[in-house]
């Protein structure tokens, strides 16, 4: 899978999840840039990530990263 | 492909449900769900008192709740201020005034642990301390709020100190649990109003690895893992849905792979494979003593197959067949479509097709039978291997009480269809009721019914005036009031007892009755008890100088049968209102004739 086809499916994820057809992510986004994006909406999103790469995030990985970039950067190397 | 389970919903919130899936959409469904909400329809109010994060338990919980027809809104604790919020009454929780209180604690909230140098009094000690702890909470919540309280109870530890020996020795955490979790169900069982919710099992099932990922504890607070959650939830929701008088009464079975390997209109009865001589064979005998163990305890079993009715018989005829003819209130073997059989059924016996399972190894006919009847419970039953597991986590026949009723009932069907066959044999109807030789018990609401009288109102849809739900609580606390007159009804005949089968009271507004509840079991249709009942109803207010009967009539889906009931009982209609709610006046005085002449009431 291509770094853009992750951001791909990244995007459809985070669209399904917080039920918002307008969300466009890109490699700096962040918390801050979703309204509805809090702390257990994070919980969804992280557990959401997991089924559709079909992957499971170390601790590590959930404390350390800090934006999408850095998800799809931990989704390459887990898949 | 999943958008299209959204249009098909919300069969999908049925066991076995996709959590995934659920998980990412629970908006999209939360919308969908209240979007369609069944009528008659239920709000609760529920307190959830948590020792750890729950948002996503009571997110989940919503969702199934919503499927089954109850509309929550919820209490939240603070993070972990179960103890303080339920002992020290939180004005928020008073003003809240739940109809529910669940308690989510787990291990994690057992604030004294045994250590391996623990000398036996410091580990009593410490046991002490925990439970009544929780003891002293429960009792100070069952008397202040006087509602159904869950409490969960308590997973095991997910590593052990002891290993083996932590299950044997005083010092153990597995023993230390275990004991916890049976002095649980002690309480439990002495306290009706008490449920347990065991995450015991739960985490079992799931298994406790996975279960107990400390990943989600030290990152959310999570005292389970987050994706365990939707199981989780659901068993909550089969606990709520049960109080609540939701669960399923009956099952609608197939029998060509379903209770028995083959078809035996083609391989013959002595072809299909059931008993123990092959491993097919054992499979389906346990399932039909897994059906049998259901009918034990008030589950009705009825048949649904495309067969040749004296060819299907032969199946149940073998001599390692578990189940026999006679344990079926319902027999349709036929060509008719499956949904138009279940329907027959259902009138037959006097249930709703939404009371019923529908079991069937042929997606074909389940698919039917889920387009045509929208309420009926059709699982994807999976292979013979799978039949007991679906049906056992579906939890379509959760039990908060055992009571007689629920185990005396099938007994009760079948002298039912004794009392059909024996009311052909007569011309008059009036003969027929004589003969029954009816004796009711009618009296005051008595304590050792109120679980009775509550499950009633929780159940009785039909055959109910205003279709007020009332918990065990608030029978008991109109059973004690002055300003009530109450009244159950028991009905025996010759064939049998039916156990209480009416359910009426009232308040008293000066010289006025206001009748707030009328219901009756459909099983006793048209034996004259409701008459019985009015006639002790009328006798009882004229001894406490009432001389006026208000009635009211709350329209809903289900109850049209008694729409002219107090019509039919000498009332006048004295109101309506555009929803179709109907108030009705009857005077009364020493001069009334009693309308009930086939029961004797009192003897």
């Amino acid at each position: 899978m291509t770094r853009k086809e992750v951001f791909e499916k990244l995007n459809d994820i985070f669209r399904d999840v917080f039920d918002d057809d307008t969300i466009e992510v890109n490699e700096d986004t962040t918390a801050a840039d979703i309204d509805e994006w809090d702390s257990l909406m994070h919980i969804t999103l992280i557990g959401t990530v997991e089924d559709e790469f079909d992957i499971k995030f170390a601790m590590k990985d959930i404390v350390g990263m800090k934006n999408v970039g850095a998800m799809a950067d931990r989704i390459l190397e887990l898949i | 492909m999943r958008e299209r389970y959204l249009k098909t919903k919300m069969r999908e919130l049925e066991y076995p449900f996709d959590p995934e899936w659920m998980r990412k959409k629970k908006r999209k469904i939360k919308k969908q769900l209240l979007e369609e909400l069944p009528k008659g329809a239920i709000t609760k109010k529920i307190a959830i008192l948590g020792g750890s994060t729950f948002d996503e338990v009571r997110d989940m919980l919503e969702l199934f709740l919503l499927n089954y027809g109850i509309v929550p809104s919820f209490y939240s604790s603070e993070y972990n201020s179960f103890y303080e919020d339920g002992m020290f009454d939180n004005p928020e929780l008073i003003e809240f005034a739940p109809d529910l209180i669940y308690i989510h604690t787990s291990f994690k909230n057992i604030d004294a642990l045994p250590m391996p140098n623990d000398s036996g009094d410091t580990v009593q000690e410490k046991y002490e301390s925990v439970i009544n702890k929780f003891k002293g909470l429960w009792e100070h919540l069952l008397s202040k709020y006087s509602c159904p309280v869950i409490q969960n109870n308590f997973d095991y530890p997910f590593y052990r100190l002891l290993g083996n020996n932590d299950a044997v020795l005083i010092q153990g955490r597995v023993r230390f649990v275990r004991a916890l979790n049976h002095e649980f169900a002690d309480f439990a069982l002495q306290h009706e109003n008490f449920f347990i919710n065991d995450i015991n099992y739960q985490q079992a099932v799931y298994g406790i690895d996975k279960w107990s990922d400390p990943l989600y504890w030290n990152m959310y607070k999570y005292a389970l893992a987050v994706p365990a959650i939707p199981a989780f939830s659901y068993n909550l929701a089969s606990i709520i849905k049960a109080i609540y008088g939701r669960n399923k009464k009956a099952l609608s079975l197939d029998l060509d792979n379903t209770l028995w390997g083959g078809v035996i209109g083609d391989d013959g009865p002595d072809n299909i494979e059931i008993g123990m001589e092959t491993p097919t064979g054992q499979i389906y005998a346990e399932f039909q003593t897994y059906l049998k163990e259901l009918m034990s305890m008030g589950v009705l079993l009825t048949v649904n197959s495309k067969n040749d009715e004296s060819v299907a018989r032969e199946g149940f005829e073998r001599p390692d067949s578990v189940l026999k003819k006679d344990d079926f209130i319902g027999f349709k073997a036929n060509w008719e479509p499956k949904d138009r059989n279940l329907a027959g059924v259902a009138q037959d016996i006097n249930l709703t097709t939404d009371s019923f399972v529908f079991v069937d190894d042929n997606p074909a006919e389940r698919e039917i039978v889920k387009t045509s009847l929208t309420g009926t419970a059709v699982p994807d039953i999976g292979n013979a291997e799978d039949y007991i597991r679906t049906l056992d986590r579906a939890a379509y026949f959760e039990v908060v009480r055992l009571s007689q009723d629920d185990l005396d009932r099938n007994a009760m069907y079948l002298a039912n269809a004794k009392r059909q066959e024996s009311e052909v044999q007569f011309k008059d109807y009036g003969e027929y009721l004589d003969s029954l030789l009816m004796e009711a018990e009618i009296k005051p609401f008595s304590s050792v019914y109120y679980s009775r009288i509550a499950q009633l109102t929780n159940k009785s849809n039909q055959f109910n005036l205003t279709t007020k739900r009332m918990s065990q609580s608030d029978i008991e606390r109109i059973a004690e009031d002055d300003g009530y007159i109450t009244l159950y009804g028991k009905l025996k005949d010759r064939f049998g007892d039916n156990g209480v089968v009416s359910v009426a009271y009232g308040k008293v507004c000066g010289d006025v009755l206001d009748i707030e509840m009328w219901l009756m079991s459909c099983r006793v249709l048209k034996r004259d008890m409701e008459k019985a009942m009015m006639d002790e109803l009328i006798r009882i207010c004229l001894l406490r100088g009432i001389h006026t009967l208000r009635g009211h009539y709350y329209p809903t889906a289900k109850n049209g049968m008694v729409k002219d009931f107090f019509a039919e009982r000498g009332f006048e209609k004295v109101d309506e209102d555009e929803a179709g709610n109907t108030l009705w006046e009857r005077k009364i005085s020493f001069d009334e004739m009693a309308e009930s002449r086939y029961i004797k009431v009192n003897p």
